[in-house]
C-alpha cells in the first residue's frame, strides 16, 4: 500500500458490502432462458463475418447452433478447441470492436447477437459440469518445450503443445499463474477467482508443469533454457511501464495504474484497498478506464481521467469510455500532464491544454490544476528486457516472424511482447496457439534434418 | 365493418369461429367461457354410449422448435369421459343461456345401426343445432372399432352418416380423418350418405417425439407410449390441401366444409375460406393460448375484408379454388428469378449456401477488398425455386420477379419435350 493513503471509511460513505457488490459481474451471465433467446437471434451465417472478426476464429454460428439444440457442452468444446481461454475471453473481450461488431445483425439496425455472453454461457456450463477435460494429450513426442510466462499466450501455447504430444515446463516470475488475467483485468470482469479456475481447468490436460517464482533473467537466460529444452516460447507480456518524465513522479500517491489494479485484484476484501478521494488517472486506454472505474467503485469521491487527445484517438472502445462516464468518472480530453505538486504526498497536478497544430499535438500554453491525493499513470506499458538477452528487439517489441520465430533459433514468442494484433487476451491466446503449431513444425523439421 | 356472419349446413353463426370437439368444449364451464370470449359456436366434446371411457394420465406430447415455440402437439385422449346424461344436461343449459351461439353435438359409436341412431336421437333432443360424426380419432377409440377405424372405410362413412340422417332431422356433419390415402373417398361417401357438411381434418396419426431417457414415445405413460393424434400449426398445410381437394373435385362439389387443422390466426382462417370453407373450427390454438385468441381472429379477419372491400365472407369464399389446379395444368413457360435487394441484404450468406449446397449454384458469393460481402443471383442458373427467398432472414429482401416475355401458356401435356405427347401424335 502506498504511504499516506489511509484506508478509512471513504468520504462517499460506501459500506464494505456496497463495495463488494460494486465489483460483481459487469455483465450478468445469461440464464438458460435468455441464452436460448439470444441464440435464436443468430442467423447461422455462412462463412460468418463474426468468425473472421474473432482473433481465434471460433466457429461462432456452430457453437450458437449447438446452444440452440441443447448441446451446450458441445458448444463449449467448439469454443475451446480454438480458444482454450474462451471463458476469460467471453468476459474480457471488447466484443463491440471484435466479433459482435462484425455480426450481420448490425446491418439490419438491430442489436448484434450477444456472442460474448453466449460464449460465457457455454463455457461456464462445461466447467461447472466438471467432467473430464475435453481435450486429450497427444502421443508423447519425447520433446520438452520451455514456456516463459504463464499468461494467456504462454498457457495457450502450453495447452496446444500438450495436445500435440509435447511436454511443457512453464517458467513464471510470479507466485500465481494467469498473467494479466489474474493481475490486470478489471475485477468486475473476472469475479469468483475465475482466472485461477480457468488455469486449473486448462492444466487438466496434463503434461504441463509450472515453476513459480522462477523469472527468466540474468541467472537463468534463454540460452540456458535452450540447452535443456527442445524449444522455447516467450510470452512475457509487457512488464515495464512508461514514465511521465516529470519532476516529483516518485511522490507518495503517484503510482502505475497496473500496480494499483494488481493490488486490487489480489485483495480478498476490496474494502481494504486504499484509494484516494481525488484520483487523477492519466491515459486513454483500457488500463486508464479500468483504473478510473475501479477507483470510483472503491469509493473515491472525484475521479478525473485526463487524456491528451480527443475521444476518437483513445484506444479504449467507445463502450468503455461510456462505462467510465456512467460510473461517474470525469473524462477530460485535450490536456497533457505538466507538473506534479506536493511535498511528500501528491496534492495536485497541473495539465496543459492541447490541440492539433499542423497535424501534430501541441500545447496551447493554457493550463489548469486538478487536486489529487492519488495519481494513476496508465500511459502504456513497455517490454521489460531482463529476460530477453540474445533476442532481437524492434520497435519496442520482440521481433517475430509470421511463424512466431525470433532471431534466436529455437526461440518463439507471442502475446503482448510481440507485434501481432491488438494487445488483447484473445490475441495472446491466438499467438500462443499458432506458435505451438509452429514449434511442432519446427521440431519435426529438426528431427528430420 | 365487414359482416363475419356465416351459414354452414343451413345453420347461421355470428362468426365463422367455432371451437372443435376437444377439451376446450368438454363441459358447461369451458363452453360458457368460450362464448363469453366471443366464439361463434362449439362442437361439444365427442359423446359416446355409457359407461364413459377412462383416460390415462400423461396425455399430450409436443413438437417444439428450438426456441420452445410449439409447432404442434399430439394427444392420446379418448372421447368425453363424463356420463352422457351430465353432458346432455349441460348442453341444454348452454343452449338456453346462449341462444345466438351454435352448439353441435359430436358423437361416435361402434359400427351398429341401433347404437348410432339411439345416441344421435338422445343428443338431438338436448337441443343441439346439428350432429357431427367423429370418424377420425386415430388412437385408442380406433382399437375399439370406432373413430378412424370407421373413417378409413368409405362404405362405413356412408353407412354411419346415413343412419344419423335417418334418425334425426337436424344438419349432419361428417368429420373426416386425414389418415387416409385419398380424402375424396370418405368425403364422397359422406356426401352419398347425406351429410350436409364435412368437417376436416381430425388429428394426424403420429409419434410426436421420443423420450431419450425413458426410451419411449411421448407422452410416456409409466414407461410406455403409443401413437397419438397430431394437431396445431404443423398440420395446417395438410388440412388446406384436403379442404381444397374437396372444394374443387366434381364428386364432392357443393358439400359444405367446416375447416379444421392448425388455425391459429385470422390469416389461417382467411386461407381456408379462400379455399372454400364455410366455417372454421379451432382446437390447439385455444389450448395453447386460451379463448382470448379469438379476439384477433375476428378483428384481423374483418380488417382484412375491409381492406380488400369484401362485405361478407361469401365475397371471397372459394376464390382460390379455381386457381388450385393439377400440376398438368400449370404453365410450363412461366419463369421467375430471384432478385436480391442489396439495400436490405445483411450479408448473412444463407441464400448462397442453400443454393450452392442443395439447389442450382445460382448465387455467387464474393468478398470485396474492403471486406464487403456480396451475393448476386446468376440469372441463367436460377430456376426460380424460391428456396433462397424462403431461407433469407430479412423479409422482402429476396424478391421473386416473373420474367416478362410473350411466351404462350403451355401445359405439360402440350409441351414439346413431353414424350407422351410425341407418342400421342
Ligand atoms: C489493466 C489492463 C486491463 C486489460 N483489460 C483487458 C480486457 O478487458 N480485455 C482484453 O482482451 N485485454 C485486456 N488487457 C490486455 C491483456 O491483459 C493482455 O493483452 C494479455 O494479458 C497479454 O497476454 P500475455 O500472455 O502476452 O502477457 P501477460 O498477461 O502480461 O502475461 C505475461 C506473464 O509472463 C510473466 N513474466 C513476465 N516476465 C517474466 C520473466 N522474465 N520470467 C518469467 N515470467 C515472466 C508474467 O508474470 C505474466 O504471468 C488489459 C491489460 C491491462 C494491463
Ligand atoms: C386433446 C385433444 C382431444 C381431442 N378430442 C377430440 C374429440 O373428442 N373428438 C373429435 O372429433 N376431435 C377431437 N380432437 C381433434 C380436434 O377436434 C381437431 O380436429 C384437431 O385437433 C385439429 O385442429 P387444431 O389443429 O385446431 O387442433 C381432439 C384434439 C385434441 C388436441
Ligand atoms: S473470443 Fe472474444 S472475439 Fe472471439 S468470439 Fe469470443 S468473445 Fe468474441
Ligand atoms: S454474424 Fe451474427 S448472426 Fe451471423 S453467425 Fe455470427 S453471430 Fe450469428
Ligand atoms: S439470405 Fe438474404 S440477407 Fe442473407 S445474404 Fe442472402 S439475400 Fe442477403
Amino acid at each position: 500500500m502506498p504511504d499516506g493513503l489511509e484506508k478509512g471509511p471513504p468520504s462517499c460513505g460506501l459500506s464494505a458490502e456496497d463495495i463488494e457488490a460494486g465489483f460483481g459481474d459487469l455483465h450478468k451471465p445469461l440464464n438458460s432462458i435468455k441464452a436460448i433467446a439470444a441464440a435464436e437471434h443468430c442467423i447461422y451465417c455462412y462463412d460468418a463475418p463474426c468468425v473472421q472478426a474473432c482473433p481465434t476464429s471460433i466457429d461462432i454460428p456452430t457453437f450458437i447452433h449447438q446452444i440452440r439444440t441443447g448441446n451446450t457442452d458441445g458448444a463449449a468444446r467448439t469454443i475451446l478447441s480454438e480458444n482454450i481461454m474462451g471463458g476469460t475471453c467471453a468476459r474480457a473481450c471488447p466484443t463491440e470492436v471484435l466479433c459482435e461488431q462484425a455480426c450481420v445483425r448490425n446491418h439490419g439496425e438491430e442489436d448484434p447477437v450477444e456472442i460474448g455472453l453466449l460464449q460465457r454461457f457455454a463455457t461456464d456450463h462445461l466447467m461447472a459440469a466438471g467432467g473430464a477435460h475435453p481435450f486429450e494429450r497427444g502421443a508423447d513426442s519425447g520433446k520438452t518445450i520451455a514456456v516463459v510466462g504463464a499468461g494467456p499466450a504462454g498457457l495457450a501455447c502450453a495447452h496446444r503443445l500438450s495436445m500435440l504430444g509435447h511436454s511443457v515446463k512453464v517458467y513464471e516470475a510470479k507466485a500465481k499463474p494467469g498473467g494479466l488475467n489474474e493481475y490486470g483485468l478489471a475485477a468486475y470482469k473476472m469475479v469468483d477467482d475465475f482466472a485461477q479456475k480457468e488455469v486449473e481447468f486448462l492444466l487438466e490436460i496434463g503434461g504441463i508443469e509450472i515453476l513459480y517464482n522462477r523469472p527468466i533473467g540474468p541467472d537463468l537466460a534463454l540460452s540456458d533454457l535452450l540447452k535443456s529444452h527442445d524449444a522455447v516460447f516467450v510470452g512475457v507480456g509487457l512488464g515495464g511501464t512508461n514514465k511521465l518524465g516529470l519532476d516529483k513522479e516518485d511522490l507518495n500517491g503517484v503510482e502505475d495504474a497496473i500496480d494499483f489494479i494488481e493490488r486490487l485484484r489480489q485483495a480478498d476484501d476490496k474494502s481494504t484497498v486504499a484509494v484516494g478521494n481525488d484520483v487523477v488517472v492519466i491515459g486513454g486506454g483500457n488500463t486508464a478506464i479500468d483504473a478510473a472505474v475501479q477507483s470510483k467503485k472503491l469509493g473515491a469521491e472525484n475521479v478525473t481521467l485526463v487524456y491528451r487527445r480527443g475521444e476518437d484517438a483513445m484506444s479504449a472502445t467507445p463502450y468503455e469510455v461510456e462505462l467510465a462516464r456512467k460510473n461517474g468518472v470525469n473524462v477530460r480530453l485535450w490536456a497533457k500532464p505538466q507538473s506534479i505538486k506536493g511535498d511528500t504526498h501528491v496534492k495536485s497536478m497541473k495539465f496543459e491544454r492541447t490541440r492539433m497544430m499542423n497535424g501534430k499535438l501541441a500545447g496551447t500554453g493554457d493550463s489548469f490544476k486538478v487536486p489529487a491525493d492519488m495519481v494513476l499513470k496508465a500511459i502504456g506499458q513497455q517490454l521489460s528486457l531482463d529476460a530477453l538477452s540474445g533476442v532481437e528487439i524492434a520497435g519496442g517489441k520482440i521481433a517475430a516472424a509470421a511463424d512466431f520465430s525470433t532471431s534466436m533459433k529455437g526461440v518463439f514468442a507471442g502475446g503482448d511482447c510481440i507485434r501481432s494484433g491488438e494487445d488483447l487476451t484473445v490475441q495472446a491466446v491466438e499467438d500462443g496457439k499458432q506458435a505451438a503449431h509452429a514449434i511442432d513444425t519446427y521440431l519435426k523439421g529438426d528431427a528430420n534434418g | 365493418m365487414a359482416d363475419l356472419g356465416c351459414t354452414i349446413a343451413g345453420i347461421e353463426s355470428i362468426n365463422p369461429f367455432w371451437l372443435a370437439s376437444a377439451p376446450p368444449t368438454d363441459k358447461y364451464y369451458n363452453v360458457v367461457r368460450a362464448f363469453e370470449a366471443g366464439w361463434g359456436g362449439v362442437v361439444w366434446k365427442t359423446l359416446g354410449e355409457d359407461p364413459p371411457v377412462v383416460n390415462v394420465s400423461s396425455r399430450y406430447g409436443v413438437h417444439h422448435d428450438t426456441g420452445r415455440g410449439v409447432i404442434g402437439i399430439n394427444n392420446i385422449e379418448l372421447i368425453s369421459d363424463r356420463p352422457l346424461e351430465v353432458n346432455l344436461k349441460e348442453i341444454e343449459q348452454c343452449r338456453k343461456e346462449w341462444p345466438d351461439r351454435v352448439i353441435i353435438g359430436s358423437m361416435m359409436a361402434p359400427i351398429d345401426e341401433q347404437a348410432w341412431k339411439e345416441l344421435a336421437i338422445k343428443i338431438a333432443n338436448s337441443g343441439v343445432h346439428g350432429i357431427e360424426l367423429n370418424l377420425g380419432c386415430p388412437h385408442g377409440m380406433c382399437e375399439r372399432g370406432m373413430g378412424s377405424a370407421i373413417g378409413q372405410v368409405p362404405e362405413m362413412v356412408e353407412q354411419t352418416t346415413r343412419w344419423v340422417r335417418e334418425a334425426v332431422d337436424i344438419p349432419v356433419f361428417t368429420k373426416l380423418t386425414p389418415n387416409i390415402t385419398n380424402i375424396l373417398w370418405p368425403a364422397e361417401a359422406a356426401k352419398q350418405g347425406g351429410a350436409h357438411a364435412v368437417s376436416l381434418i381430425n388429428t394426424v396419426n403420429s409419434i410426436v417425439s421420443v423420450d431419450l431417457d425413458a426410451m419411449a414415445p411421448n407422452p410416456v405413460v409409466g414407461g410406455k407410449g403409443t401413437h397419438g393424434g397430431y394437431c396445431g400449426s404443423a398440420v395446417k398445410p395438410i388440412a388446406l390441401n384436403m379442404v381444397a381437394e374437396i372444394a374443387r373435385a366434381q364428386e364432392t362439389q357443393g358439400i359444405d366444409i367446416s375447416a379444421i387443422g392448425g388455425i391459429e390466426t385470422w390469416k389461417d382462417a382467411a386461407e381456408f375460406i379462400a379455399l372454400g370453407a364455410n366455417a372454421l373450427q379451432v382446437c390447439t390454438a385455444a389450448m395453447l393460448y386460451g379463448f382470448r385468441i379469438v379476439d384477433d381472429m375476428i378483428d384481423g379477419l374483418s380488417a382484412f375484408m375491409d381492406q380488400k372491400g369484401y362485405k361478407s365472407m361469401e365475397d371471397f369464399r372459394g376464390m382460390a379454388v379455381k386457381n388450385t389446379v393439377d400440376w398438368n395444368e400449370l404453365n410450363m413457360n412461366f419463369d421467375t428469378k430471384a432478385f436480391i435487394n442489396p439495400d436490405k441484404c445483411i450479408e448473412c450468406g444463407r441464400c448462397h449456401i442453400a443454393c450452392e449446397d442443395t439447389s442450382h449454384q445460382a448465387i455467387e458469393f464474393a468478398v470485396a477488398e474492403d471486406g464487403k460481402r456480396s451475393f448476386t443471383v446468376i440469372n441463367e442458373e436460377c430456376v426460380g425455386c424460391n428456396l433462397c427467398a424462403h431461407v433469407c432472414p430479412v423479409p422482402d429482401c429476396i424478391e421473386m420477379q416473373p420474367v416478362e416475355d410473350d411466351k404462350p401458356y403451355v401445359t405439360w401435356p402440350e409441351h414439346p419435350l413431353n414424350p407422351m405427347k410425341a407418342a400421342a401424335e
